[in-house]
This record gives C-alpha cells, sequence and structure tokens, in this order.
C-alpha cells in the first residue's frame, strides 16, 4: 500500500554528479597547472644550458690586435647536443654588426652583463634565444660584443609530450578514482535512508512503536518527527480503539435487558404484527449484541497480538474442544460439524486468540451453510500448520475476497444474516499477528473456503 | 698569411665559378633523373648505384664528384639542382642539415648515433692514415705514431725534405676536418705540422693526388690521408704501407643527406635507405667502402652533432687557418 509520493531528482544522482563534476574539474586543473609547472622547469632547463653556452662563447671574446676575436671552446656547441638532435644557431655581433653566425637570428639588444631569453623563429622552426653581452676595453674606446645562442626546442616538446601523456594518465586515474569514491559515497549515503525506509516498511500494520536503531545525525530531525508522529497516531487509536471496547461494553448490558424484556413482551403478545414487530426487534437486538461482542474480541485481538503471548498449543485439540462446544449451535441448524485432523499441529501462539479466530471462521460457516450439510474443518501440519474451514454455502463472491477481511465489510448476498464483519477481520489479525497467512477461496463444486497457514 | 688570405680569395671565385668537375658520370638511361653531389671517387659508388638502378629502368643517375668544400658551396648555391649530397666534410654536411638544407627521411632503422634529425646519415667509418712509401724510407723504422714521425722527420731531415706531404686545410674541407679534429685532441698536432712545415711540406687538395705522388715516389709520406683511399690503392702498389695512427686514429663518417630542395623526393629517399641498406649488408661487393658496422662505437669517431661547427664559425676558422699557416708556411 504505497500511497503516491511526488519525486523530483534523485540525492544519490545529485551527490555523485555534484562530486565527480568537481574531480573532473579538479583533474583538468591538475593537468594544466603540472603541465604549465612542467613547461615551465623545462624551459628553464634549456635555458639555463644555453645561457651556459652563450656565457662560455663570450667569455673567449678578446681583443687583438685591435679586432675583437672569440676563440671559442669546442664545448660551447657540444653542450647543446639533445636527444632530438635539435637545430643550433648563434650570432656573434661586435656594436651591432655581425662579426660571425647567422646574421637572419633575431635578437634582442642586449645589455651588457646581463641575459635575455627571447623565443623567435628560425628556418620555420620556433626557437629559443639566448642572448648576452660584455664590454670590451680596447686602445681606441670601448666596444660591446653580444653573443645569441639559439636553438630549435624539439627535446624540449618531446620532454613536454612525454609529461603531459603521464599527467593525463595521472589525471584520469584522480578522476576514475574520485568517481569510485563519489559512487561508493552516493550509494552509502542513500543507504541509510534505504535502511531507514526498509525498517519502516517491513512493520506489521499495528506496529508504531519509535524507529529504534541509530541512524545518522542529518537524519535525526526527520526521524524524530516520524517517531512522534507514530507516537501520536498509536496514542489516537489506542484512545479510539478503548474508546470502541467501552463503548460496546456499555451497549451490551442494556440491550441484554431489552431483550430479556422484548421476549417476555413477546409472551404476552397474540396479535400476529405485534408479533413480528417483536421478533424483528429481538433479530435487530441479536445483531448489535453480537457486533458489539465481536467489537470487544477485536479490541482484544488487537490488544494481544500487539504484545502477543507466545505458548506451546495443540491447535488440533483446541479445535476438537471449539468443535465440541459449537455442536449445539450446529445442531439447531442441522448442520454437522466434522473435525478431520491428520497428525498433530503444534504451534507457539496465544490460545485464545487463536480459538477466537477459528471460532469466528466456523461461525462464519454455520452462518451461510445451509441446513443439512457437513461443515469440514481440516487440521494438519505440513511444513507449517495449516486449517481450513469448509461448508457448502454459496461461497465467497470472487471480486469480493480481496476486501472482506475488511473491518466492518460484509458480503453482498448475506440476505438476512447477523454479522458485523468483524469476523474475517479478526481471524485475518490472529492470523498474522502469528505470522501466518489467510487464504479465501471457494471448493470445486461450491462452497467456501477458509484457509490459514502458519 | 697574406699568401693564404690571397690563396683563398683567388681560389674561392674559381671554386664556385667553375662548372667542370673533378668527374661526371651518368649510369642508366632512363628519363627520371637523380643528380648526385659526391665528394666519393666514382669508383667507390659505381656498384652502389648500379645496384640500385637494378629493376628501375626508368631512372638515371648522375654522379659529379667534386672537392668536399667546393661541393658545400655549389650546394648552398643551388640546393634545388641536385638530389642527394654526399660528402666526407662532416661538419659541412652537419651544417648544411643545421641550416635546413636536408629532408627528412624517417623510420630508416640507422642507429641514432650515425644520423642526426633523420636528415643526416652517416654511412662510413673511415680513418685518417699516415701512408708512407716503403721504397722512400729505406731502411728507416716505420713510423706507429705522430711522435714517431717526428722524432723520424727530425732525426733523417735529408730523407724527408721536399717529400712530406698533407692537406691544404683552406681547400679541402675535409682536410681542415682531420686537423680540427686533431688539433682538438692533442697539441701534438701542431709540433707535426711545424715539422713538416720545416720539412717543405707539399699540400694537396685531396687524398687521391696525395697516393698518386707517394706512389710515383715524389712524397715519402703523406698525413691524414684518406685510410678507405689508400687502402685501395695499397693492394696494387706494394710500396704503399698504410698506418692508422695507434694513439689516436681520428676517424670521419662519410655522409648523405636528401637535397630539401629535391626534385625527385622519392627516389632521393630510396636512393639513401639504398645506401643505408648496403652499407649494413657488410657485403663488400655490394658496399666497396668500409661500413659502419666495422668500426662499431669507436670512440675515435667524431661525432654527429652541432658542435661540428664549431671550427666552421668565420673568426674561429681566420684563427685556426692563420695558427696553421704560421705552422707550416714557414719561409711565407
Amino acid at each position: 500500500m504505497t500511497a503516491e509520493v511526488n519525486a523530483r531528482g534523485s540525492l544519490r544522482t545529485r551527490l555523485a554528479l555534484i562530486l565527480t563534476g568537481g574531480a573532473a574539474v579538479l583533474a583538468v586543473i591538475l593537468y594544466v597547472a603540472v603541465r604549465a609547472l612542467s613547461a615551465q622547469i623545462a624551459q628553464q632547463g634549456q635555458d639555463n644550458v644555453l645561457a651556459a653556452s652563450m656565457s662560455s662563447i663570450l667569455d673567449s671574446a678578446v681583443i687583438r690586435d685591435g679586432q675583437v676575436s672569440l676563440d671559442f671552446p669546442y664545448s660551447s656547441l657540444s653542450m647543446l647536443t639533445t636527444d632530438a638532435d635539435d637545430r643550433v644557431f648563434y650570432a656573434i655581433r661586435e656594436d651591432g654588426q655581425l662579426l660571425s653566425g647567422y646574421g637572419d637570428l633575431e635578437v634582442p639588444d642586449a645589455m651588457p652583463e646581463g641575459q635575455i631569453f627571447t623565443t623567435s623563429v628560425m628556418g620555420g622552426d620556433p626557437v629559443r634565444v639566448a642572448t648576452g653581452a660584455r664590454r670590451l676595453i680596447a686602445a681606441d674606446g670601448q666596444r660591446t660584443v653580444s653573443v645569441s645562442v639559439a636553438q630549435t626546442q624539439d627535446a624540449l616538446s618531446n620532454t613536454l609530450n612525454g609529461i603531459s601523456r603521464n599527467v593525463a594518465v595521472l589525471g584520469l586515474g584522480f578522476f576514475a578514482l574520485a568517481t569510485a569514491l563519489a559512487t561508493w559515497a552516493a550509494s552509502d549515503t542513500s543507504a541509510q535512508l534505504r535502511r531507514l525506509t526498509t525498517s519502516v516498511t517491513r512493520r506489521g500494520p499495528q506496529d508504531l512503536s519509535p524507529v529504534a536503531r541509530p541512524v545518522p545525525s542529518e537524519m535525526v530531525p526527520l526521524v524524530g518527527s516520524l517517531n512522534t508522529f507514530m507516537s501520536r497516531l498509536d496514542h489516537t487509536l489506542t484512545q479510539s480503539e478503548d474508546f470502541i471496547a467501552e463503548a460496546a461494553h456499555r451497549i451490551r448490558t442494556p440491550l441484554a435487558t431489552v431483550r430479556s424484556h422484548a421476549e417476555a413482551t413477546l409472551q404476552r403478545v397474540d396479535r400476529p404484527d405485534n408479533r413480528t414487530a417483536l421478533l424483528s426487534m429481538v433479530r435487530a437486538i441479536d445483531e448489535s449484541s453480537r457486533a458489539a461482542g465481536q467489537l470487544l474480541d477485536h479490541a482484544m485481538v488487537t490488544f494481544r497480538a500487539e504484545n502477543l503471548e507466545r505458548v506451546e498449543v495443540d491447535i488440533a485439540a483446541l479445535l476438537a474442544e471449539l468443535v465440541q462446544r459449537m455442536t449445539p449451535i450446529a445442531d439447531m441448524k442441522d448442520i454437522r460439524l466434522e473435525l478431520r485432523a491428520s497428525g498433530s499441529a503444534h504451534l507457539l501462539g496465544d490460545p485464545i486468540l487463536l480459538q477466537n479466530a477459528f471460532r469466528n471462521l466456523i461461525d462464519n460457516a454455520l452462518k451461510y451453510a445451509p441446513a443439512e450439510t457437513v461443515v469440514e474443518i481440516e487440521v494438519g501440519d505440513n511444513s507449517g500448520v495449516f486449517v481450513s474451514v469448509l461448508d457448502n454455502g454459496p461461497g465467497f463472491d470472487l471480486d469480493e475476497i480481496e476486501t472482506l477481511s475488511g473491518r466492518f465489510v460484509r458480503g453482498r448476498d448475506t440476505g438476512n444474516k447477523v454479522g458485523s464483519g468483524l469476523g474475517l477481520t479478526i481471524a485475518q489479525a490472529v492470523t498474522e499477528a502469528h505470522g501466518g497467512q489467510m487464504t479465501l477461496g471457494n471448493r470445486e463444486g461450491g462452497g467456501a473456503c477458509a484457509l490459514v497457514q502458519f | 698569411m697574406r699568401i693564404g688570405a690571397v690563396l683563398i680569395l683567388w681560389l674561392l671565385p674559381w671554386m664556385v665559378a667553375a662548372q667542370d668537375w673533378e668527374d661526371r658520370q651518368v649510369f642508366g638511361a632512363g628519363d627520371v633523373s637523380l643528380r648526385i653531389l659526391s665528394s666519393t671517387d666514382t669508383s667507390f659508388f659505381a656498384p652502389i648505384i648500379e645496384d640500385f638502378l637494378r629493376g628501375r629502368t626508368d631512372v638515371s643517375v648522375e654522379y659529379l664528384v667534386t672537392g668536399t668544400a667546393d661541393l658545400d658551396a655549389r650546394f648552398r648555391a643551388a640546393p634545388d639542382g641536385f638530389d642527394v649530397v654526399i660528402s666526407s666534410a662532416m661538419d659541412l654536411q652537419l651544417k648544411l642539415a643545421n641550416d635546413g638544407f636536408a629532408a627528412q627521411v624517417s623510420d630508416t632503422g640507422h642507429p641514432a648515433w650515425a644520423k642526426w634529425r633523420d636528415s643526416l646519415f652517416a654511412f662510413t667509418a673511415e680513418p685518417a692514415a699516415i701512408v708512407i712509401n716503403r721504397r722512400g724510407l729505406g731502411a728507416l723504422p716505420v713510423p706507429q705514431t705522430r711522435q714517431d714521425m717526428i722524432a723520424l722527420m727530425r732525426d733523417h731531415s735529408q730523407v724527408f725534405e721536399g717529400r712530406v706531404g698533407t692537406y691544404d686545410v683552406r681547400q679541402s674541407g675535409l682536410g681542415y676536418l682531420f686537423a680540427t679534429q686533431d688539433a682538438r685532441a692533442s697539441e701534438t698536432y701542431w709540433r707535426l705540422i711545424e715539422v713538416m712545415g720545416r720539412m717543405g711540406a707539399h699540400l694537396y687538395c685531396c687524398s687521391g693526388a696525395m697516393i698518386d705522388d707517394l706512389v710515383s715516389g715524389d712524397l715519402v709520406v703523406a698525413y691524414n690521408v684518406l685510410g678507405s683511399y689508400a687502402e685501395a690503392r695499397a693492394e696494387e702498389e706494394d710500396a704503399l704501407l698504410v698506418i692508422l695512427p695507434s694513439e689516436f686514429p681520428t676517424t670521419m663518417m662519410r655522409t648523405v643527406l636528401v637535397s630539401g630542395k629535391t626534385r625527385a623526393p622519392d627516389l632521393a629517399d630510396a636512393f639513401v635507405r639504398h645506401v643505408l641498406a648496403v652499407q649494413a649488408s657488410g657485403d663488400a661487393e655490394r658496399f666497396p667502402l668500409p661500413s659502419l658496422t666495422a668500426a662499431q662505437r669507436n670512440p675515435t669517431i667524431i661525432s654527429l652533432d652541432p658542435a661540428l661547427m664549431t671550427y666552421l664559425d668565420q673568426m674561429k676558422r681566420a684563427i685556426f687557418i692563420r695558427e696553421w699557416e704560421d705552422a707550416i708556411l714557414q719561409d711565407g
């Protein structure tokens, strides 16, 4: 019995989406940041080597015979050897005039004793250029010698690509891990809710006790109000049950008085129409009295089922006693009660409740069975105790079977039978309190069948 | 020094302008032409080219031979006029590749130490040798090192006077490479050159000419001759003795590149792959030059890296040539 609930979105999906989205953003940031950092470090490495090469060339600058001359060492260029065989360019200038090297190498104006790193293009390839300058003192004045050393960036980009690949793998791994964690966190959170739902759903219809198992602190307000709500409901329910029982009890006694007065009057009245009226009065009183009795029974069943006391009950013996007690009523209707017990049938339960339930079932059968027939009661233990009550009456209306065990629900073809509509309700409540199941059905060839299985 | 400068000034335009070649041969009769500019004698490359032309009937190969310095100048002047460039001057070749004159030939499977930027490929390992005319030396001991050579020349100057020869580093790119690498390795080089200068050394443009003069008896000893050429001639001339200086044999790798402006890129690419393949095959019939496998990772091999450009710097070159001239041109 699930009432319609408006659903929009899912906590679990939202949680998972927020967490994985965050992880994706973090992974991208990680990738970009590490790549930028490694690009910076790799570029710094290249710059250092270029600067060393440039300095070693610049250091060799001397003025010989009034001419600037640079006899730079072999190592100046050999230190620029890379795995990717990067191309190397250099330019040596004196006061801006090319002394030697590549005249088409774009170089910045270098100030003495400083280093400048620039990026330029040489023969279609990007190159990194390190430029430095030195002031030389000659007899005729100062000369400024500047040296630029340039190198293509193949090895650098190979390194960067390698790093990028590794960081990409790292980022993806991080993302995958974060996604797994997010999924786990989301399902763990929703599992808490699901567990609460399950514990509430699994309760019997009468169980209005507070939720006792521990819940996460975020759920405490929800569970707290649920508990409060249930205790209020329980209280209201108990009050109304008490009220009904009290009312039934209070009605029954005056009804008995009224009935005895009506019967006494019936003895004295001769006119047929007056007798008819009195008879139907007695009938109505009987019906009311029976209903009040059953209301009391029902209240009793509700109370005892909630606080079920389990003792070993011999169902066969219980039924035998019950049949014996009901035989006079059956005899009055010319119906024979027949108990068939196959083996022993023992059950842990409340004998008073069980007796009450079976009495209602047999009572029902007696009510609807025609005269000169047999009401069969079978009891046995077939992987669980079962009791079935079979009659030869009109049987149940198939489309009513589902609703008949509700309170005050009576079949349509009850005619003038006295009944409150509580008999099947009581039997059902008792069966369920004992963890059993009641099935209503029709026999082949006519007649009703009520089967109770534990 | 002045004479040197005049010589360079006089030689350069002559070299650049000259349209005559040391050798020029056309192989095959096909319409598709592959122009190979090379410093290697045709006899060494003929079997490689003929091998390449087998099954390529539509191709003809024009093989042009000139000296390494001239080759560099001609190629720089007209990079679209040639498809493949082969030279023993590693430094000039590396500078060509560095300056963007070479096209890439990728996935050759060639060892990394024998190639640069997938555009310059070394395919031989050839040491520079001391070559001696046994008859001219007479009973004197055979020098095994540069030191031996210096001592021998000092002690027996009458034998060597005017009968020693080496590369003119101003003319020959390979000679300049050998000289600079020698000078880098040891100071002995300068002493040797000085002694040779005192002996009135003859200067040569190329190994072939030095060997010719050794064979004719005009020279007793020649220094920094290409070992591969000398060995080839020594097979016929018993008088020739080829000695690799035992202390440090400067070893050069011959290199090949595809012109970045080639008009036959696929064919040039295929030719380079062919050269590398026959080199790796180790078959002396197909590849008459000393292959890389024989030398393997010899530490005395000049390595292919940008440092080779150091001595090509015009200031460095001027300084080096000046020192060299001071040492060898003693009466100049």
